[in-house]
């Protein structure tokens, strides 16, 4: 097992990151704004080291009801890659992908809904990891996303385990995109220790 | 209105009555409350991992592990005239959050965080008198060691008084 812990990351992994997270998130709102037929614009990803208190808050606090979408990774990096955003943006989101076929008069997602925004995680993520992939040349496979609506902290007690058993941060990369409304979205990539060593060999920085 | 103190995740805290406890979203975590019912002295921990011995680094947070986290409180709870043997304790928590299959140990890591709570709470001879643990969804929940009552609160659901 190696020595690797997050809060030895260096300065330029951070940057890697971001990169990753930019071109990732780049390719997952190229695919969104296809899905929805809509012109979808984003920011720079911020990447962020935070401690378990502070990425409630980030979010809104602990009982914001968010939507998470969670699914495991194989093949070459193994753990697991989580993606948020509020309840409110997954309705408007999956709402614009079912034409108005939706339910867009009560705040909670139906069942279809729900399904709906299963698929559109399967692209967000899907597009994500691909970059990733191409970038250090490592095969990754995605299982399929398990969908949840819960607070945002019960959801994020699912992330923050896995990084607990190797230190007490997460680390979490932001993106904030437009299409008529601000929707914030976050990624959580948990690899395993030995995924990370094998992420930055490939990228050169080991 | 008496203060709740607020319990972050991987932490935990002690009150007296007429003060509370509360913590927020606990999701595969399990919110461990203890009471000295005499005294009307409770603690509440927040734990997020079994087991502390797993892991080789020996500088570790005690608040994170269910084996090192309820002792600690107990401890705490005795610095404010607990008295061990009157100590009783209520769970909750644990939940498995995705429903997704995956050969990971962690993702039963609820169910492992509840027997290991148990475990703890027994190797101390603390008796629990009620749960509210496993299932799908999260809980906030608020203890009054006043009542010894532990509210539980989720999402689409009613509140609970276990």
């Amino acid at each position: 097992m190696s020595d690797i812990s997050l809060e030895k990351v260096t300065e330029q992994y951070y940057d890697v990151l971001k990169e990753i997270g930019n071109i990732g998130a780049g390719n997952a709102m190229t695919a969104l704004s296809q899905m929805i037929q809509c012109k979808v614009d984003m920011k720079v990803p911020q990447v962020r080291l935070l401690g378990f208190d502070e990425i409630g808050t980030l979010m809104g606090g602990e009982e914001q009801l968010m939507v998470g979408i969670y699914l495991a990774v194989e093949g070459d990096v193994t753990g697991s890659i989580m993606f948020l955003l509020k309840q409110e943006s997954a309705k408007h989101l999956v709402n614009k992908l079912m034409m108005g076929m939706g339910s867009p008069g009560r705040p909670d997602l139906d069942e279809m809904e729900l399904s709906a925004m299963q698929e559109v995680s399967n692209i967000i993520t899907g597009a994500y990891l691909n970059s990733l992939s191409t970038l250090t040349n490592l095969t990754i496979y995605p299982s399929p996303p398990a969908v949840t609506v819960d607070m945002a902290g019960a959801i994020l007690s699912v992330p923050a385990i896995e990084f607990g058993t190797m230190g007490d941060n997460i680390l979490l990369i932001q993106t904030q995109f437009y299409d008529e409304t601000q929707i914030d979205g976050y990624f959580i990539l948990i690899p395993d220790l030995k995924s990370y060593e094998k992420i930055l060999k490939a990228l050169g920085i080991m | 209105m008496n203060n709740i103190i607020k319990v972050g995740m991987a932490d935990y805290k002690t009150c007296l009555s007429p003060d509370g406890l509360t913590t927020l979203g606990l999701g595969s975590c399990v919110g461990v409350a203890v009471r000295d019912p005499i005294k009307k002295i409770g603690g509440l921990a927040h734990v997020m991992l079994p087991d502390s011995t797993i892991f080789r680094t020996g500088n570790i947070n005690v608040a994170k592990f269910a084996d090192t986290a309820i002792p600690a409180l107990v401890e705490e709870m005795k610095k404010l005239g607990a008295n061990t043997g009157n100590l009783t304790a209520k769970i909750a928590g644990g939940a498995t959050m995705f429903a997704f299959q995956n050969k990971s140990e962690l993702v039963r890591v609820g169910d492992h965080n509840v027997e290991a709570a148990k475990k703890a709470l027994e190797k101390l001879k603390i008796r629990i008198i009620a749960e509210d643990t496993g299932d799908s969804y999260g809980r906030t929940v608020i203890f009054l060691p006043e009542t010894g009552d532990y509210i539980i609160r989720a999402v689409g659901k009613e509140e609970k008084i276990i």
